[in-house]
């Protein structure tokens, strides 16, 4: 087992500095408006003592651009182990120290998500299984494929067109209302959590049917398995069987499942942040990428390659731990 | 032979008899099952999926409303259609005039330091002011008015004795008259019908002479006929109808000809002595905004009268009998006279009407064309996408899974990388490349289709690699190898075949969410660019809220297609996932 871990951990650092370096390579092609416009700046300024050029020479090299893309990708990855992320050019301030910022609306909305996703789509995936090609299993199954199908900038904008515009029970945009600076800090966490009832429907409308229909495959394959049918022949009545010896069985494929929240919860759901303008990580991301800023679009990108290799480790183990027939082989 | 099914007894019997009619037929008789082909198999379990044919049905449809639709389409994908509108212009200008206009005698001077002169004496309340040796005076004509005359010095007291200054001798009558005055400390005299003036020049004065030089005035004169402007904007016209109106007096005369005034709150019209309109006078400037056009004057009184009574709007009948309505707006001092005047206007955000089921978008272009057009490009990218993917995947997967060792090793690390890259951010990116890179809306379709397949064609060299693993060990391919089969054809002609019935079902399910991304993309501003359209750039317009909630169908109907479309492509690889999978059977 240990060698099994330490095989995978060093296959993910193999893997996050090649998936770096890719994403640098693209991230280099972007021409570099930033450090030009800075550079005109400083230029333009009465006080400067060196032209444009020696401007946008100087910030080059302080930004490592003017060398190769292997070379400034080694700098990177060198200030990168250090804890060293740069400044944001976006948002002019350290990397690390926006990331502290924002990530924790993120986290909540994504745990949130999670939770209720879990409430509704497991049962109801159970009661497709067992009930399969019945009716409520058709309707079960219908309603997953609409929340697969549906693109989410879709659903956002139906959700803000009936609930915001029609009935106006909620913003727009935004975490916080209008009048957020005068209220309580009881009433500042209500309105932060009022304002993020719809990116959670949202999210939770789009993840439901996949983790649903997840539930119901297993679940048919669990419930087509020999000791069910021992089970059954047992006489054991048909409630323990599904609750007891089936279920369970259902849930070690959910537990790989469960290891990808991991990469969304620290990553935000760009898409949906983005439409809500909820300043998480993943809104926070989208804005740094669009506007090509390299040191936190690098940062975003290979934070979420090494959490997808960590959740990866972590499903493998914990495999092992649920399912003991993974720890003999 | 588990899949295969029962005839059906009532009429299966028929043909057993035709063939052999004398020989009863057992109930185990291999002849009453039913053989039929493993595609035959596939396609009838999928026929029974209601799901999986309505699906089928959506898809259909969408092909033959994007493919077909447009060679019906009256309209182009281009097309920007313009119309007839009213749009307010602003036509002319008026203010009242604060400027003082100066009108010199014909032979005078009256030059800018005169006047800077004037306007200085004005603001000290003196009479007089002078410019070099030159002295001048100015008197009051009515509100806004001033007639300025030069004085000539024609003598010089000093001490009470009057000396000429001309060389001629002076008047007895003159000397008198000035003695009379300086008494009384009188500014002015008049001898024999001439007018002097004595001015203070510290101890000596000056007896002078008035000539009238020039009026300064804040109305302006406008002549009814253009013949007849120089005469109106000449200085006797300007000074005798001044005067005329100051002293309240109705008629006035110039050069031998009777003018009537009609006094119209502070605008006055000139009447000629065939009582025909002369010229107006007015302190309110009418100008148009445009160098071309010519104000008629009768409409230039229509809007001084207008402002005068503070009314906003205007009716102006015109020569040919046309009435116009005209606004006044105020701006600060300034009046902008605007009518509406009929423009060529993009029909911009049409609500929808017979002749455009759809509306029109922010463009002017036909909604539902452009749905047409952009589905081309959804269907397009999906397919060409998921091509890509099942190319790749398939040569990786199938080189992976039939040589395992160190090819199999090193070719899935290089599948766990390009998994490991995170979708979005790393889509973004490449958009905002291509949008600094600026690269033509056709290239970024391609390109676009190039990157979406290249991210996403680990799931597929994944399925492959597993399939073929678990194939390469069953019996048929020991035959291959024994017949001696090059490895190529080995791969490629035995193992992928059997591996097709599960790309099949990837390909169908993964085409709902290419056309997703490709959408999403296109939502944010990231993906095909105008003038090409794909679902999501139509969507694209309801990003911005205003958009959003005033025109439902700009949005709606490209969103219900993209669901549809993707519903449907989820729910045919549903079935045809059931449909291969003997498992599932009911």
């Amino acid at each position: 087992m240990r060698n099994f871990i330490l095989r995978r951990l060093f296959l993910g650092l193999f893997i996050t500095f090649f998936g770096a370096m890719l994403v640098y390579t693209v991230i280099r092609s972007l021409p570099s408006s930033y450090v030009e416009t800075v550079a005109r700046q400083r230029a333009t300024n009465p006080l400067s003592t060196k032209t444009y050029q020696e401007w946008l020479a100087q910030l080059n090299e302080v930004y490592g651009l003017d060398k190769g893309i292997i070379p400034g990708f080694l700098g990177w990855v060198g200030n990168a182990l250090h804890g060293n992320f740069g400044d944001s050019w976006h948002y002019g301030i350290p990397v690390i120290e926006k990331f502290n910022q924002v990530i924790w609306y993120s986290v909540i909305i994504n745990i949130i998500t999670f939770l209720v996703e879990l409430f509704i789509a497991i049962p109801l995936g159970i009661v497709a299984a067992t009930k399969q090609y019945s009716r409520t299993d058709y309707a079960i199954t219908v309603f997953a494929l609409m929340g697969i199908s549906l693109p989410t900038f879709f659903l956002a904008t139906i959700l803000k067109y009936v609930f915001s515009i029609k009935l106006g029970w909620f913003d727009l945009y935004g975490l916080t209302g209008r009048f957020f600076n005068s209220m309580t800090p009881l009433q500042q966490a209500g309105d932060i959590a009022y304002h993020m009832v719809l990116p959670i429907v949202t999210l939770m409308m789009l993840s439901i049917g996949g983790l649903m229909r997840y539930t119901r495959t297993n679940m048919l394959e669990v419930l087509n398995s020999d000791y069910i049918r021992t089970a059954r022949a047992k006489g054991l009545s048909e409630k323990v069987v599904v609750n007891k010896h089936a279920f369970r069985n259902t849930l070690i494929p959910l537990v790989s499942y469960m290891s990808y929240l991991l990469p969304t919860m620290f990553g935000g759901a760009l898409i949906t942040e983005t439409l809500y303008q909820i300043p998480g990580i993943g809104f926070v991301a989208y804005q740094a990428i669009v506007r090509g800023d390299i040191p936190f679009a690098m940062f975003y990108t290979t934070f979420q390659i090494i959490l997808t290799q960590v959740s990866l480790l972590i499903a493998d183990i914990m495999y092992a731990v649920v399912d003991p027939r993974v720890r003999v082989n | 032979m588990i899949d295969n099914e029962k005839i059906n007894e009532n009429t299966e019997p028929e043909k057993t008899y035709l063939e052999e009619p004398n020989e009863p037929m057992a109930l185990d008789d291999a002849r009453r099952v039913k053989v039929l082909s493993p595609g035959m198999l596939v396609f009838k379990r999928f026929i029974r999926n209601k799901l999986a044919v309505v699906g089928l049905g959506i898809i259909l449809v969408m092909f033959t409303f994007s493919f077909l639709g447009p060679l019906l389409s009256p309209y182009s994908q281009t097309q920007v259609f313009k119309g007839l509108g009213q749009m307010t212009k602003d036509y002319a200008s008026a203010i009242y005039n604060t400027e003082l206009r100066y009108t010199v005698q014909e032979g005078e001077k009256f030059g800018a330091a005169e006047r800077a002169q004037f306007l200085l004496a004005m603001g000290k309340n003196q009479t007089d002011f002078s410019v070099g040796a030159d002295s001048y005076a100015y008197v009051p004509l009515g509100e806004g008015s001033y007639l300025l005359m030069k004085l000539n010095p024609i003598a010089e007291a000093l001490l009470g004795n009057l000396r000429s200054l001309t060389g001629q001798a002076l008047e007895p009558a003159l000397v008198e008259a000035f003695n009379t005055a300086s008494k009384n400390k009188q500014e002015f005299f008049s001898v024999g019908g001439t007018d002097y003036r004595i001015i203070q020049k510290g101890k000596t004065s000056q007896v002078a002479t008035i000539d009238d030089v020039a009026l300064a005035t804040l109305n302006v004169f406008d002549a009814y006929n253009k013949t007849d402007e120089p005469l109106v904007n000449g200085y006797e016209f300007k000074v005798e109808s001044t005067r005329a109106i100051t002293e309240q007096k109705t008629t006035f005369k110039v050069q031998d000809s009777t003018y009537t005034l009609i006094d119209e709150d502070g605008l006055f019209t000139v009447v000629d002595a065939q009582g025909a309109n002369f010229a107006e006078v007015s302190n309110i400037i009418v100008n148009p905004l445009q160098q071309s056009l010519f104000l008629e004057i009768s409409f230039k009184k229509a809007i001084r009268e207008a402002i005068a009574n503070r009314e906003d709007k205007v009716n102006y009948t015109e020569a040919n009998g046309n009435v116009v309505e005209y606004v006044i707006d105020r701006v600060n001092t300034n009046y902008y006279i605007k009518t509406l005047v009929p423009t060529e206007l993009i029909r911009i955000y049409e609500a929808p009407t017979s002749e455009h089921p759809l509306g029109l978008d922010n463009n002017g272009m036909d909604v539902m064309t452009r749905l047409m057009y952009g589905g081309r490009v959804s269907l397009l990218v999906g397919f060409v996408v998921i091509f890509i993917e099942l190319f790749i995947g398939v040569i990786v997967g199938g080189v992976s899974g039939y040589f395992g060792n160190w090819v199999d090793t090193s070719l899935m690390r290089l599948v766990d990388l390009f998994n490991s890259i995170p979708f979005y951010p790393m889509v973004l990116i490449f958009g905002s490349v291509m949008d600094a890179l600026e690269v033509p809306p056709m290239t970024r379709i391609f390109l676009l289709m190039a990157i979406l397949g290249l991210l996403g064609w680990t799931g597929v060299a994944r399925v492959v690699r597993g399939q073929i693993l678990s194939l390469r060990e069953q019996d048929f391919m020991v035959a291959t190898e024994a017949t001696g089969i090059r490895t190529s054809r080995r791969i490629f002609r035995h193992l992928v075949p059997n591996v097709m019935p599960l790309l099949i079902v990837q390909a169908t399910a993964g085409l709902g969410g290419i056309i997703i991304s490709e959408a999403t993309l296109g939502f944010l501003g990231l993906g095909v660019k105008y003038p090409l359209a794909s679902w999501g750039s139509i969507i694209n317009v309801a990003s911005d809220a205003y958009v959003m909630t005033n025109f439902w169908f700009m949005w709606l109907p490209a969103g219900s297609l993209i669901l549809l479309t993707v519903l449907g492509f989820n729910f045919v690889g549903d079935g045809l996932r059931d449909a291969f999978d003997p498992k599932m059977k009911r």
